[in-house]
């Protein structure tokens, strides 16, 4: 009898739930909810992910007038310590607890691996930023997950050829040691290969290591021309620091480094960096429009500058909420749907374009560091600017399974 | 010169700088275990206790007391952070160990154990979990050296001379003073000592402080090597029981000895295949401890 009228509850309960969901208006939960999932506290917490990654999409919400549809915008931020379980315990309690509608940042390529295919499975939009692995579009990529910025295939495109052009053509690489570094070291080994160039050899290193001198000692006896550094952030720079303090540089080796942002040249200092060339997603002194978006989020964070990191989580929050706007829904399918039709096109990417796989594919920078400008964060020249279609692989190429052939 | 040899003298170098950090802290627990009897887990954070005090009598200190401008270089912080590590191991013997004396040693080192949880936890709450840079090192020592076969920083080179110096000093203090012979005579038989008129639980208190002030030394001088990190020092004391093993619990020499050359061991393997450089110490251990179980400067029992 009561196992009855508990089955009769349910049925009702249910009734209420399917009306509930017919009734549903375009924005799920009434609200807009944004999960910056990023490093803050670690190696990648000053320049990719940290405070500044959570201004820039909280000022894109500002921006966009703080509601979408008629329904708010909320941002909530986490640190992921850069551990995949922790990352994946979090994503998994904001998309089935918290109702998060899009998780961004996700720095650190084993991180955004983990958390780009749980919540696919789960149908909510991801938009890697900090992260660099082509893998995310590439073998392992997702129906919901994009990559937006840039990716291990694009950033050697312009450092490495330049370097081996410019007869730097015998490389020894200093590789974190996880997915990123020897995803970076392949895409490089790739280049060099092919422009006729070899690679010596190779050091893996813990992620945030301390001392890298006996790695360095290493590179310095194969008799590379170049050190090839597979790591970035703290990392990179505690590399390229200790390198100056056992004379490397002055022996005659370069360094290349191979995913550098403008916030480890200026702790390094110019004089360190002096020369240093590097593949950026953006610079912020390389027209007018980014000069003007530059000083209103130094502005908004108080002071500190953006990376390009910065400026793709701003550029991303705002392609998020226009496809949503457009797309009249919040619906992950509409959304993405409506996110590859339109093109993206502001001071960050220019002629920008997301494509099956989820790749962003658009114009990318090759730095030079130079003496001190006017500005403190003027370190460096643009030497050259490679179209997306040179610094990317092909949609073909990529290798992800669903595009169709 | 050959290359190759360059690169093991090179390498040679880089470990004999990671050797000195076994052998401070490796002595501090040979004294305390030489006299105590205790084995003191909590001597890795201490080391990291060391390296914080450093960074933040640089960084922060001068805020606290309202002088934005003031820090507190190097210099100070190499005496005043070993002092006030030592103090803090004062109060943990006074208030806490002396309670475990007449119970079975695995409550001193669980004990010491908990203390390191504790510390970890409290500096992983403040500060940066992967490491925040030593701002302080003083400007004489910046620069390289060159030696030939290598540029080797300044300051490493200080800290290598510095330390060979220290352990030196501690090991004629003890195994040549007459307050060495009070100390090895309270371990000994403390009952006869007391007769003779010694406070032996002042000594005790007074010899742990110093054991744990040679820790928070050896981590003032890692601060401007290494990033200051809550873990710094959980990942070093592993590797530093595996030299107390080696050299014999409670060999003041034996502990001095195997900590440069365990370190120089783990530096040349670096050349000959890096992978095996971390475990090349464990292996050692396992062969002395076949060989000679009382290490290999340890007294037979």
């Amino acid at each position: 009898m009561k196992s009855t009228i508990y089955a009769g509850v349910s049925a009702a309960a249910l009734m209420l739930a399917a009306n509930g969901a017919l009734a549903q208006d375009a924005v799920s939960d009434g609200v807009v909810k944004i999960g910056v999932l990023g490093d803050m506290s670690g190696v990648y917490s000053t320049g990719f992910s940290g405070k500044g990654a959570v201004d820039a999409v909280n000022m894109a919400v500002r921006d966009f007038g703080g509601t979408v549809l008629g329904k708010p915008i909320e941002v909530i931020s986490a640190d992921h310590q850069n551990k995949a379980d922790v990352a994946s315990a979090t994503a998994r309690q904001w998309i089935d607890e918290e109702h998060v509608d899009m998780i961004t940042d996700l720095t650190n390529s084993a991180v955004a691996l983990a958390v780009q295919k749980l919540a696919s499975d789960k149908h909510v939009i991801t938009m890697a930023t900090g992260a660099a692995s082509a893998a995310l579009t590439g073998a392992d990529c997702t129906k919901y997950g994009i990559h937006y910025g840039y990716d291990t295939h694009a950033l050697p495109v312009g450092t490495a050829t330049a370097v081996v052009k410019n007869g730097g053509d015998s490389w020894y690489f200093i590789t974190a040691d996880y997915a990123f570094g020897h995803a970076l070291q392949d895409n490089t080994t790739e280049v060099i290969n092919s422009l006729g160039g070899k690679v010596l050899g190779s050091s893996d290193v813990p992620l945030s290591s301390t001392d890298f001198s006996s790695y360095l000692l290493q590179a310095q006896s194969s008799g590379a021309k170049v050190i090839g550094l597979a790591n970035a952030g703290q990392d990179t720079v505690n590399a390229i620091k200790q390198a100056h303090e056992f004379g490397i540089v002055e022996g005659g080796q370069q360094l290349a480094g191979m995913l550098v942002l403008i916030s480890d040249v200026k702790s390094l200092g110019t004089d360190v960096a002096k020369g240093l060339q590097f593949t950026s997603g953006w610079y912020w002194n390389s027209d007018d429009k980014s000069k003007a978006w530059k000083a209103e989020y130094e502005k908004f964070s108080g002071g500190e500058a953006p990376t390009f990191v910065h400026a793709a989580d701003y550029s991303l929050t705002m392609a998020y909420l226009e496809a949503i706007k457009a797309a009249g829904t919040d619906d992950p399918d509409k959304v993405r749907e409506q996110l590859g039709k339109m093109k993206i096109d502001d001071f960050f990417a220019k002629g920008g374009q997301i494509r099956q796989d989820g790749l962003l594919v658009h114009d990318m920078y090759l730095l030079k560091v130079k003496d001190g400008g006017t500005d403190p964060w003027d370190v460096a020249d643009v030497v050259r600017t490679i179209p997306g279609d040179e610094a990317y692989a092909s949609l073909a190429a990529g290798g992800c399974p669903l595009v169709n052939k | 010169m050959d290359p190759m040899i360059r690169l093991i003298l090179a390498q040679g170098m880089l470990g004999l700088n990671n050797g000195v950090f076994y052998a401070m802290l490796s002595l501090g627990l040979a004294v305390i275990f030489g006299l105590l009897n205790v084995v003191n887990f909590a001597h890795g954070a201490l080391y990291m206790l060391g390296a914080f005090l450093a960074l933040i009598l640089y960084s922060y200190a001068g805020a606290w007391v309202g002088l934005d401008a003031l820090h507190i270089g190097f210099w100070p912080a190499l005496i005043l952070a070993p002092l006030m590590v030592a103090g803090f191991g004062m109060l943990i013997e006074r208030f806490m160990l002396r309670r475990l004396y007449k119970l079975d040693p695995i409550y001193s080192l669980l004990l010491t154990f908990g203390v390191t949880l504790v510390l970890q936890g409290l500096f992983i709450n403040f500060f940066n979990a992967s490491g925040t840079p030593y701002p302080g090192m003083p400007e004489s020592l910046r620069g390289v050296v060159n030696l030939g076969f290598m540029m080797f920083p300044k300051y490493r080179l200080f800290v290598i001379i510095f330390s060979i110096i220290v352990c030196f000093v501690v090991w004629y203090i003890i195994e040549r003073t007459r307050i060495g012979s009070r100390l090895r005579a309270g371990t000994e038989n403390p009952e006869l000592v007391k007769a003779f008129g010694i406070n032996v639980p002042l000594m005790v208190m007074l010899t742990f402080g110093f054991g744990t002030g040679l820790a928070g030394l050896a981590g003032v001088l890692a601060a401007p090597i290494y990033s200051v990190s809550p873990l710094m020092g959980a990942n070093l004391i592993i590797v530093i029981f595996a030299v107390v093993v080696i050299g014999g619990m409670g060999s003041i020499a034996g502990a001095v000895v195997t900590g440069f050359s365990l370190g120089l061991v783990e530096g040349i393997t670096k050349v000959f295949y890096a992978p095996a450089a971390n475990t090349v110490i464990f292996l050692l251990m396992v062969i002395v401890l076949l060989v000679r179980p009382n290490g290999l400067f340890g007294r037979q029992s």
